[in-house]
């Protein structure tokens, strides 16, 4: 058991305090970039489509938050919107399209289907799209209002402004897998 | 209304239509012996006075416990007497075949091969009798009532979901 007196006070270095404080102008000065620039990639599969539309049609406007710009390539996305039901058949496809998406990316679960896979409690619905691909913010309705929609925007803005964003990433880049061996 | 069809039935196949009866506002049953369906669809669709030219919808039904357990349904319309009759094959559980009608209407193509996969019915002479909604690697037939309500079959990997905040509500949000 450490106690406290056994824990050896960290005591940073005057380099480790530089390479500190830039990181976080770096973090703060790119999570201002990205939170206002999202592009966003519609998965569109159900009924919730409707309502993603009147989103970002002139009413609701989801161009006020930056997120205004469908790119119907994953490569050119960084915010995938999961909108309506995905069932088994589908989760392959999800899976694919997400794993196109280049980092840094975030999924919002648009409606309890895409969240839980609502009232489809059934042989043939995912549970919840984070069955198969992490989420960053999930909005219930059937379908969610429009300002629900908008009031997820702006908590995955929080989030985006809020994280940190290495200047070294230490972790080594994936092994490229050979087709079909997956 | 179409009591005409029912009669026309009952007196051109009398061993292959095994009961009729005309519903009210042309609600009409004829239920027909398997072996000879696809004949007595030809008949409907081919004889000048009828002309049902139309199959809207071709459907199965699972009567669990009773036998025969399956029954397919075909829905049938003339367009130009505006006539519908609805045929009611009886299938057993151990050999549950049905001649198709492909070869009469062209689009109960993908009708049949929707029993095929809900039901497990097969129909001979389809020409390409695959599942039309559940992916090849499933297996069993969901709408069959012995199926289970959540057996899923999942393609992918499922992920236990741990990274689910679920408090109520994001702490110190605005
Ligand atoms: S949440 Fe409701 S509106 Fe949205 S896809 Fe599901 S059923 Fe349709």
């Amino acid at each position: 058991m450490a106690s406290e007196i056994d824990v050896v006070p960290a005591i940073p270095t005057r380099k480790d305090e530089a390479i500190g404080r830039l990181q976080q102008m770096v973090s703060q000065g790119l999570g201002w970039a990205r939170k206002y620039s999202l592009f966003q990639y519609p998965f569109v599969t159900a009924c919730c489509g409707m309502e993603y539309m009147t989103l970002a049609a002139a009413r609701y406007d989801l161009d006020r938050f930056g997120a205004a710009l469908p790119r119907f390539s994953p490569r050119q996305a960084d915010l995938l919107m999961v909108v309506g039901t995905v069932n088994c058949k589908q989760a392959p496809v999800l899976r694919r399209v997400w794993e196109q998406i280049a980092e840094p990316k975030w999924v919002v679960a648009f409606g309890v289907c895409a969240s839980s896979g609502g009232f489809y409690d059934n042989y043939a619905t995912v549970q919840g799209i984070d069955q198969i691909i992490p989420v960053d913010v999930y909005v219930p309705g059937c379908p969610p209002r429009p300002e629900q929609v908008l009031d997820g925007i702006m908590l995955l803005q929080k989030k985006i402004q809020g994280q940190t964003h290495r200047l070294v990433e230490p972790a080594p880049a994936p092994a490229i897998v050979a087709p079909g061996t997956r | 209304m179409a009591k005409v069809v029912i009669d026309a039935l009952l007196e051109r196949f009398p061993g292959a239509v095994t009961g009729a009866a005309a519903g009210p506002g042309g609600d009409d049953v004829a239920f027909v012996e398997r072996e000879r369906i696809a004949e007595v669809c030809r008949f409907l669709k081919e004889d000048p006075a009828l002309a049902f030219n139309v199959a809207p919808y071709v459907t199965a039904v699972d009567y669990l416990g009773q036998e025969p357990r399956f029954e397919v349904v075909y829905n049938l319309l003339s367009t130009r007497r505006s006539w519908r009759v609805r045929l009611r094959v009886k299938v057993p559980e151990a050999d549950p075949v049905v001649p198709s009608v492909t070869g009469v209407w062209r689009g109960a193509d993908w009708f049949e091969r929707y029993c095929f996969d809900m039901y497990g019915i097969r129909f001979t002479g389809h020409p390409d009798l695959r599942r039309l909604f559940m992916y090849d690697e499933f297996v069993g037939h969901p709408l069959r009532k012995d199926y289970p309500l959540r057996g899923r079959q999942p393609l992918v990997a499922e992920r236990g979901v741990q990274d689910v905040y679920r408090g109520p509500g994001p702490a110190g949000r605005d």
